[in-house]
């Protein structure tokens, strides 16, 4: 069997008798564009959370690559290469974007502790910095405070971090929340030309963003996966419809 | 003003420092002697703005690295001794450097009002120990009967304070070097990037607990030094280096001058101790009031200290004077 880029085995998280994951077994396939979706309060925040590693489960297992990262933490599994995105923008705001990225970039490089030559005399970091903002139209507002870029281009910021990183496996927490919808075309071009090797969750409400982007779909409802499939499963899925997609619309 | 986007390049002012400190020297021979103790308190001010304005540690336990420092090369000179103040600094140095690596890996896993707190009850445990081992440290007397042997066997501390001001001088300047590299660095950077958004480092992959470590214990070697040039200059240790009071009265300094600006360590000191000699001859009762007043002006009307004033009226006077040109365009049109 292929290891999964990202799996899950088992996971459960309960706060007191409040159970908010209930034995979640999911899987992300190499170079996935999958998207989980779900109700408010269906437990996918606590999901991704457990994910990245800033909750600890009360059971079961997280594998990336086959490894076991249930224990690791945070900066650790970042380091092992999973990626992600925040649903608010988590940025450092009276930075320049170049910074921004260039940050990123010298942590995965180990250039992050070095301590004699300039930073900005660094051209590996820079220029990689200043290419991966061209690829995201990003370049003119390289020495822009981000605090002073419209919302939008906050968000391909936040994009942009986290590609800088070269991460195999990518969370994307609602890429496009709180986006005016003439920029949400733009978030999804850019999601669409990702590189195919990146295996990608992403984390949806935007229910036109998740069908047009994503290969399948999981329904978490409750704490519990309630069904996965392909897009036209998903839409056709009375459950589904029930309980989400029928709510959502109604 | 440090990371990816800025020029590292020095700057014509950042050589005024050196240039006011060397007049002062030659102008102000009856001053040397506060002027030593200035610089080494600028050197202090330095590894506290390292901390504090770049990497956002906040702290009220600074004094326990410059104490420590103090009363290292104190008991060495005074109890056993050894009297060569490279000796001495080096000690005070790794004495420091001891106490910030131990008691920052407890500590820095906590933050705002918690680190706070444990640092200010680092500096306290200091200082009760310095009081009460008094058949080592003097107690509350004090330690007296320091010595220091001339630098390098040549240059004899004297009287006037000239061999004390040019000796303190040329360690700020080297801590001024390794502070001013260590900010411009990608290490400098990334403790920006924690001052910023430590929730992001960690999303990068960042290490962010082992820096801080690392960072606080680089600050508190510089601490450990500049508390050893004080014991040096004043030939005399007393419990006065240790506990809330300095601690307070430094990071009044830093701020007077400016947070996170390297500089504003130089101008705060310079600022508040030369008030302090000034309001304390004239007002020997009041002179706080001064400092207080000073301080409130300060955090009112001028929130990035002295030098962030001076940034806004240089900004006021260009945007006016490019105001007045383009003006002047339009009605030459």
């Amino acid at each position: 069997m292929a290891a999964s880029a990202l799996e899950t085995q088992k996971l459960c998280k309960s706060f007191g008798a409040l159970s908010v994951a209930e034995d979640i077994d999911f899987r992300l396939a190499p170079g996935a564009r999958h998207a989980l979706i779900g109700p408010n309060g269906a437990g996918k925040t606590t999901f991704v959370n457990m994910l990245t590693g800033r909750i600890a489960p009360s059971s079961g297992r997280i594998l990336l690559e086959g490894h076991d990262i249930t224990k690791a933490n945070q900066a650790a599994r970042v380091r092992r290469g999973l990626g992600r995105t925040f649903q608010i923008t988590t940025l450092f705001r009276s930075l320049p974007v170049l910074d921004n990225v260039a940050l990123g970039i010298a942590e995965r490089d180990g250039v992050a502790r070095r301590m004699w030559k300039p930073a900005s005399r660094h051209t590996e970091i820079t220029d990689e910095a200043l290419q991966l903002l061209a690829t995201l139209g990003l370049k003119d507002d390289a020495r822009t405070p981000v605090q002073d870029l419209p919302y939008g281009r906050q968000r391909l910021v936040e994009i942009a971090i986290a590609l800088g990183l070269k991460p195999k496996v990518l969370l994307l927490d609602e890429p496009a929340a709180g986006v005016p919808s003439q920029d949400s075309g733009r978030i999804l071009e850019i999601l669409g030309a990702l590189p195919s090797d990146i295996a990608i969750l992403i984390i949806e409400h935007d229910m036109d963003l998740v069908f047009r982007f994503a290969s399948r779909i999981t329904v978490l409802v409750a704490g519990e996966i309630l069904v996965e499939g392909t897009p036209e499963e998903i839409a056709s899925d009375s459950r589904v419809r029930a309980v989400y997609l029928g709510e959502a619309h109604g | 003003m440090s990371g990816y986007t800025s020029n590292p390049r020095i700057r014509w002012q950042e050589s005024l420092p050196w240039i006011l400190a060397l007049g002062a020297f030659f102008l102000m021979p009856e001053y040397l002697s506060l002027g030593a103790r200035i610089l080494t308190y600028i050197l202090w001010a330095l590894s506290l703005d390292l901390i504090l304005g770049y990497a956002g540690i906040i702290t009220l336990g600074h004094s326990a690295f410059f104490g420590l420092g103090a009363y290292t090369a104190g008991i060495l000179s005074a109890r056993y001794g050894v009297t060569d103040p490279f000796l001495q600094l080096l000690a005070a140095a790794a004495a420091a450097a001891l106490l910030g690596i131990s008691t920052g890996a407890v500590i820095l896993r906590t933050k705002a009002l918690t680190l706070l707190m444990l640092t200010l009850a680092i500096t306290s445990i200091v200082l009760e120990i310095a009081n009460k081992a008094s058949w080592l440290t003097g107690g509350a007397d004090g330690l007296s009967g320091v010595t220091v042997a001339p630098i390098l066997g040549l240059f004899k501390f004297d009287l006037f304070g000239r061999t004390a001001f040019l000796y303190c001088l040329v360690a700020l300047f080297l801590g001024w070097l390794i502070v001013r590299r260590l900010i411009y660095s990608p290490f400098g950077a990334m403790l920006t990037g924690i001052r910023e958004n430590t929730t992001r480092m960690h999303a990068v992959g960042a290490p962010v607990y082992w820096r801080l470590v690392l960072v606080y214990t680089i600050s508190a070697t510089m601490a450990g030094i500049a508390g050893a040039l004080l014991t040096q200059v004043n030939q005399f240790v007393g419990l006065n280096v240790l506990g809330l009071e300095p601690s307070g009265d430094l990071l009044v300094m830093l701020i007077l001058g400016g947070v996170g600006r390297l500089y504003g360590a130089f101008v705060g000191p310079v600022v508040y101790l030369i008030a302090q000699d000034y309001l304390a001859k004239q007002y020997p009762e009041y002179w706080y009031f001064g400092i207080g007043l000073l301080l409130i002006v300060v955090v009112l009307f001028a929130r990035g200290g002295i030098l962030g004033l001076i940034d806004k009226v240089r900004d006021k006077w260009l945007q006016a004077l490019s105001r007045h040109r383009s003006s002047a365009k339009a009605s030459a049109r």
